[in-house]
């Protein structure tokens, strides 16, 4: 019996008469690559929100590894090895890149209350930033500002924080957003050679790389997840055919 | 040495050279006026580390330049006149009260961690108008300055000077280690967004109320030393026109580096020196300058020195 | 005089002060609320008004024409900083703004000095405003005081009115809770800060001329009460004009009973000498310590006016 990373239940979360999560429940398991994909307004955003800990869902229950987490917040859940992208680039723009993906491992490298050694002068702290940014691809740019590299770098390098910390969880919030064709393939590339080894949430709109990285996909239509299920079982439901395509399909 | 380098060493050496050049010119006033300065730098360098590197504006950092001063004013007022006592004292009790302080304040966020510190300042000025015991509204006489077991005489304008010099560089040289450190890595992060991290695994509050901690002992020791500088001690160090002022020196100095706070002082003090020269309503000038200048000449000084190279 | 016509005249006295913060805070938290903008400077308009009204009552001879030019004057004043100084704070950051309105109080504080000099100026009431009226038996309170809280609360009745039933109100609520979205909306969003900007100056020279007779009109007087007003909108929420009232009124009676009564109500806890010398510094620190208390268990404020963003 393959163990579950992470088993959300009975999520519900609600903006007054706005109802964004409808009792979602769903698990990933040790090693898969999860999609949720689903229309917009779907209420994705409000999904990935509280499983990240930026939102307390209103009822429901979300297990990380065993460990109640629904009321940790997100650093706290960082801490425990759960890792996200951002939709919309959230990097940090003054720093290289270098800088960037050392304090992602920083984070995960002992305590942060040291005053007098330089960070950029610990090679517990730059060998493995330079490692992943060597896997991702940006190995050559770790100098440049990570407000001067291109956008599709940028990207990279939101994947690079997130794998820095070595989560047990990885959620990407549409990684190849904004990316050109080529750039997109990469990416997907390198994605489909981290799967097995890592343990992913793809939320994404790109359905060549949800069918091409996803184990199992789940649909999200204003807030209840209506099919989930390996990709050839979801392509043909019927529900998510008129959630996509409209009530003539 | 790179030409940054050489340049912030020039101003230095400048600053080293003073006395002498002051007394030779029979000009022994900028040797005060620039020890002032000095102590100054070390508020605004201290201000520096929370607002120009960890992005929290608090307009309240006077409030430790009062608890400092009174410090050493107190103890002075009953007779302890230890410097090592003092100023120890000085910084201890700054440390506290910024640690209460940011406590409350560092949970909030925006318009109103600038309104918070602010009151809590007005807060403290309000309190050292009312303790009658130390002067009240008029504020205290410090006639004997600390003593430092005869190791150095703080009624020696020279001697005073050098000493302020060298905890200046001290100063700056610290702030440097702590901003390059991890902590200050963290700080710098959390400025830069806050957001990312947060999910990398990183609360942004112990970081920033340590950070808060030690500007305020910093400000405290500026505190001790401009009471010994002024001999006087009112509730006016805590006037929130002083934070004001304080903030001003960081942000024309360019926030966010090391030398900017310096520079800082020196620009506004060295202006308010020359305007109240000219005319006693000088604020009716400095005060529209200040506006142009954060208007238009947002990198501040330190943005005129030679750009330093990228570390990698 | 008793006890109780002294707490009645007190609570009064807190009232008033409590319609004066509110004048000051509706503008300044809407403010802060639409524009995001940090603005020093409400408490220098505060002060315009208060000498630009002596002035104008002095002028013309009469009382009510006084107010209507002072309040004009102020409104002038407000918007002639709004064009030249505010529009480009709009869209820096808060350090920028404090840093900006700070070097305007300056300017603001040593011009009124360079006209009129540091002394307090003398302001004149009409003889209708001047004397005592005796509201409950053995009370003879300042018909001026009366006067000034009746016109703070006609004000309040006025701004809820606009604010809940009008269209403006309406995008004033949605501005304060959701700027871009307003924005986006199509709203002139130029206009409506124009418009909220200028009821907010409007609002402080009325405060100012009131307040005038009571304080002293002198320079720095804006300052003095500015800091109060960031206390009641940090307990009231910002952006919100109910927490600026409930806030207003709070403070307004905590501080003024504080000063009151606290010395002899601690001079029967503690010793009458340790009283007097703790009693007015605590009753100085009085609304610090609320706003703190208030902060520890709701750091958004009573009322915020912020919902998602």
């Amino acid at each position: 019996m393959v163990e579950a990373i992470l088993a959300v239940s009975g999520l519900r979360k609600a903006f007054g008469a706005l109802v964004a999560t409808d009792g979602v429940s769903l698990d990933v398991r040790e090693g898969e690559t999860h999609a949720i994909i689903g229309p917009n307004g779907a209420g994705k955003t409000t999904l990935i929100g509280q499983l990240a800990g930026n939102l307390r869902p209103d009822e429901g229950r979300i297990l990380f590894a065993g460990q109640d987490v629904t009321r940790l917040s997100a650093p706290q859940r960082a801490r425990k090895g759960f890792a996200r992208s951002f939709q919309i680039t959230s990097i940090y723009r003054d720093f290289t890149a270098l800088d960037n993906v050392a304090l992602a491992v920083q984070a995960h490298a002992g305590h942060s209350f040291r005053f007098w050694r330089p960070a950029r002068a610990e090679a517990a702290l730059r060998q493995p930033a330079r490692e992943v940014l060597r896997e991702v691809g940006l190995a050559g740019r770790a100098n440049v500002l990570a407000a001067e590299l291109a956008h599709g770098e940028q990207r990279q390098l939101e994947v690079a924080m997130a794998l820095a910390t070595r989560p047990r969880l990885l959620l990407l919030d549409e990684p190849v957003a904004g990316m050109g064709l080529e750039e997109s393939q990469r990416m997907v590339q390198f994605l489909a050679g981290l799967k097995g080894r890592q343990s992913i949430i793809l939320v994404e709109h790109d359905m060549d790389a949800v069918f091409t990285l996803a184990d199992r996909i789940s649909v999200l239509v204003y807030g209840r997840i209506v099919a989930s299920g390996a990709p050839a079982e979801v392509r043909a439901n019927p529900e998510v055919k008129r959630a996509y395509l409209g009530e003539d399909a | 040495m790179s030409r940054r380098a050489l340049a912030l060493a020039a101003l230095a050496a400048l600053l080293v050279a003073l006395p002498p050049v002051a007394a030779a010119l029979g000009q022994p006033y900028y040797i005060d006026l620039v020890r002032r300065v000095m102590i100054f730098a070390i508020a605004a360098a201290s201000l520096n580390l929370i607002l120009g590197f960890g992005g929290l504006v608090s307009f309240g950092h006077a409030a430790y330049l009062g608890v400092g001063g009174y410090s050493v004013g107190i103890l002075a007022f009953y007779g302890v006149n230890n410097g090592w006592l003092q100023w120890a004292v000085a910084i201890v009790a700054s440390a506290l009260v910024a640690l209460v302080i940011g406590a409350i304040s560092v949970r909030t966020r925006g318009i109103y961690f600038i309104m918070i510190t602010l009151a809590f300042t007005q807060m403290l000025y309000y309190l050292g108008i009312s303790a009658e015991e130390f002067g009240g509204d008029d504020g205290m006489r410090l006639k004997v300055k600390s003593q430092f077991s005869g190791l150095l005489d703080l009624d020696h304008p020279v001697a005073f000077y050098y000493l302020v010099l060298v905890l200046l560089f001290a100063v700056l040289y610290l702030v440097r280690r702590i901003v390059d450190s991890r902590f200050g890595m963290v700080l710098r992060a959390s400025k830069s967004n806050e957001a990312r991290s947060r999910a990398i695994g990183f609360s942004p509050y112990p970081y920033q109320l340590a950070a808060f901690v030690i500007a305020g002992a910093i400000c405290g020791l500026a505190g001790a030393l401009l009471a010994n500088h002024t001999a006087y001690i009112t509730p006016a160090y805590m006037d929130w026109t002083r934070s004001g002022e304080i903030m001003f020196m960081v942000i024309l100095g360019g926030a966010g580096t090391i030398a900017g706070p310096a520079l800082g002082a020196f620009a506004l003090l060295v202006v308010e020196d020359l305007l109240s020269g000219w005319t006693a309503h000088w604020q009716v000038i400095l005060g529209p300058l200040l506006v142009l200048s954060v208007l238009f000449f947002r990198r501040g000084l330190a943005g005129l020195l030679p750009r330093e190279a990228r570390r990698g | 005089m008793s006890y109780g016509i002294l707490v009645f005249e007190q609570l009064l006295n807190g009232i008033q002060l409590g319609v004066t913060l509110f004048l000051m805070a509706a503008g300044l938290t809407l403010v802060f609320g639409i524009m995001n903008l940090v603005n020093l400077a409400h408490g220098s308009l505060y002060m315009v008004g208060a000498y630009l009204t002596v002035c104008a009552v002095q002028w013309t001879g009469s009382y009510l024409a006084g107010v209507a030019l002072g309040l004009a004057g102020t409104l002038v004043v407000g918007m002639l900083v709004e064009v030249i100084a505010l529009r480009t704070l709009y869209e820096r950051d808060h350090l920028d703004q404090v840093l900006a309105t700070f070097g305007l109080i300056l300017f603001f504080n040593e011009a009124i000095v360079l006209i009129w000099g540091r002394s307090a100026l003398y302001t004149s009431l009409p003889a209708w405003l001047q004397g005592h009226v005796e509201l409950i038996p053995g009370s003879i309170y300042p018909v001026y005081r009366v006067a000034v809280i009746g016109v703070g609360l006609a004000v309040a009745a006025g701004l809820w009115y606009v604010v809940t039933r009008t269209r403006l109100g309406m995008l004033i609520r949605a501005g304060a809770s959701n700027r871009t979205m307003v924005a986006a909306l199509g709203v002139n969003i130029r206009l409506l800060y124009t418009l909220v900007f200028g009821l907010g100056a409007a609002l402080a020279g009325l405060a100012g001329l009131m307040a005038g007779p009571i304080y002293a009109v002198q320079p720095g007087m804006g300052e003095l009460i500015l800091i109060q007003v960031f206390v009641v909108i940090v307990i009231g929420g910002i952006g919100s004009i109910r927490g600026a009232l409930v806030g207003s009124l709070v403070v307004g009676i905590v501080d003024t009973l504080g000063r009151a009564f606290l010395k002899p109500v601690l001079g029967h806890v503690i010793s009458p000498p340790a009283a007097e010398a703790a009693g007015p510094a605590l009753a100085s620190m009085l609304i610090y310590l609320l706003m703190a208390v208030v902060l520890a268990l709701r750091p958004e404020g009573l009322f915020p006016a912020r919902g998602g963003r």
